[in-house]
């Protein structure tokens, strides 16, 4: 039961994030670039909890920001994919509790998330510049991004509950 | 300050035998968010590639309009809510760059403004040369002679004078006589030069005067300024006994006389006969002459040089 209702609020987070970002924040042009709203979700999703569920809203997101834009089904599925399930490995191991975490995993995968996208759409055959993809709109990006990155944290740390929290692995098990 | 722990002991290099549940429970996560992520990955792979290779109305298509329609009214609801934030938004920011945006388009239209001017200078300036290479190559231009092609540098300074400045002078082979046309006909004499300049006398000026004969009869005579008006030339010394019709044309004779200065080349266009009169206390004819050459618009002039040795 905890699950499902932990599963319906991942859920729910992902739909606004991707609704929002495809009208809001879609509309927006800021020196370029726009800021990401659904990455940074999954992102505080993933951080979390865990590699598992932050892939499966990765994905989720990614298919429900493609139906809305009229997207190619499956590409930002399978870019938000990998950026769930790293943020959640990284939140599982090095990153758990650390107060930076958020804003370095969010400029982290600000980046990565641009230049995979940039391929993957080079390899579709889509018109991309590359000044512009991975310079003029990358940075205005980055600025946005981590301009969201505390607020939707805190935001999805108090939608999903403390005790709902990471899949923890126990890398050390103690006695006693 | 010491920390308040549990007094616990971690197993990590320790000799402590780990149960087959505990073992279990530490590979089922790894295991299940590998093939997790791997079926999302494949998952999505295989999306791109369905949705690629199908036509516009395939099943993928027609998912993905489905799922846009019922996403519709969640986006439309966003878009109004959003909408007035939007408009501000959009309003603050042009007014930030409204003032740059102004300089940086009158910045542009300044140089493109000059563009335009300078294209057109060009294009003017190409056809003025393109219409004296035609002449120059053409069977009107004069045997015997070789051309110096300048542009006008100074035009004449007031009314009262016929005088003009190229930009070509004894450096370019131009002596003080050689006479001076354009594709329309006869336009003067060069008077003085410099190393790199040269004055040119007009031919309707006072003090010059051409040999000429009318090319459509037999008169002969000198073409000088006339008295009708600053650009006008009347054909002088036309005995009466010759005839001569109104647009008549009239070209250089090639003669030379005590009263002519200079010799020019005989068949150059000076101009068309405007009126033909004469009366009893005259013995000549009194001839109007149109010039051929638009006095007021010289831009590009050829200098006729003798061919061979100079004087």
């Amino acid at each position: 039961m905890t699950r499902a209702v932990s599963g319906l609020k991942v859920a729910a987070i992902v739909f606004v994030a991707a609704v929002l970002q495809a009208t809001m924040l879609g509309s927006i042009d800021i020196g370029g670039g726009r800021p990401d709203l659904l990455l940074v979700a999954v992102v505080a999703i993933a951080l979390a909890r865990g590699t598992t569920v932050g892939a499966v809203a990765g994905f989720l997101g990614g298919l429900i920001f493609d139906l809305a834009t009229f997207g190619t089904l499956g590409v930002t599925s399978l870019l938000l994919t990998l950026a769930g399930y790293w943020i959640g490995r990284y939140g599982e191991t090095t990153g758990r509790g650390r107060a930076h975490a958020p804003l370095l995993s969010v400029l982290v995968m600000t980046v990565a998330y641009a230049v995979a996208a940039y391929v993957l759409h080079t390899m579709l055959d889509d018109t991309v510049s590359a000044r512009v993809a991975l310079f003029d709109a990358l940075l205005a990006a980055l600025v946005g991004n981590l301009l969201l990155a505390v607020p939707v944290h805190a935001l999805v740390g108090r939608v999903l509950r403390p005790a709902e929290r990471l899949e923890r692995l126990p890398e050390v098990r103690l006695l006693g | 300050m010491a920390r308040n722990r549990p007094a616990r002991v971690a197993v990590l290099g320790s000799s402590v035998q780990r149960s087959a549940q505990s073992s279990s429970s530490r590979t089922n996560p790894a295991l299940r968010r590998r093939i997790v992520l791997g079926v999302l990955v494949l998952l999505s792979l295989v999306l791109v590639t369905l949705y690629f290779r199908e036509p516009q109305d395939g099943s993928l298509h027609t998912m993905r309009s489905a799922g846009t329609t019922v996403l519709k009214p969640f986006q439309v609801g966003v878009d109004r809510v959003v909408q007035p934030f939007r408009d501000a938004y959009g309003y603050f920011s042009g007014l930030v760059s409204a003032k740059d945006d102004v300089r940086r388009l009158e910045a542009e239209n300044r140089v493109l403004r000059q563009e335009a001017t300078q294209s057109r200078f060009a294009l003017e300036r190409s056809r003025e040369l393109q219409h004296l290479l035609d002449y120059v190559s053409s069977p009107l231009f004069p045997q015997g002679f070789e051309y110096v092609a300048a542009p006008v540098v100074a035009y004449p300074p007031s009314q009262f004078e016929r005088r003009l400045v190229i930009g070509a002078g004894e450096a370019n082979g131009i002596l003080v006589g050689d006479p001076v046309v354009n594709d329309d006909g006869l336009v003067g004499k060069v008077t003085d030069t410099t190393t790199d300049e040269a004055q040119v006398t007009l031919l309707t000026d006072e003090k010059l005067a051409v040999g000429a004969r009318d090319l459509d009869g037999e008169a002969v005579g000198i073409v000088r300024h006339g008295s009708a008006g600053q650009e006008a030339l009347i054909l002088d010394l036309v005995e009466k006994k010759y005839a001569v019709r109104e647009e008549d044309r009239i070209v250089t004779s090639g003669t030379r006389s005590a009263t002519l200065e200079a010799a020019f080349p005989q068949g150059i266009t000076i101009g068309t006969v405007t009126f033909v009169g004469q009366n009893d206390t005259d013995p000549y004819k009194q001839i109007q002459i149109r010039p051929a050459v638009d006095f007021g618009s010289l831009h590009s002039l050829l200098v006729l040089v003798p061919k061979g040795e100079r004087r």
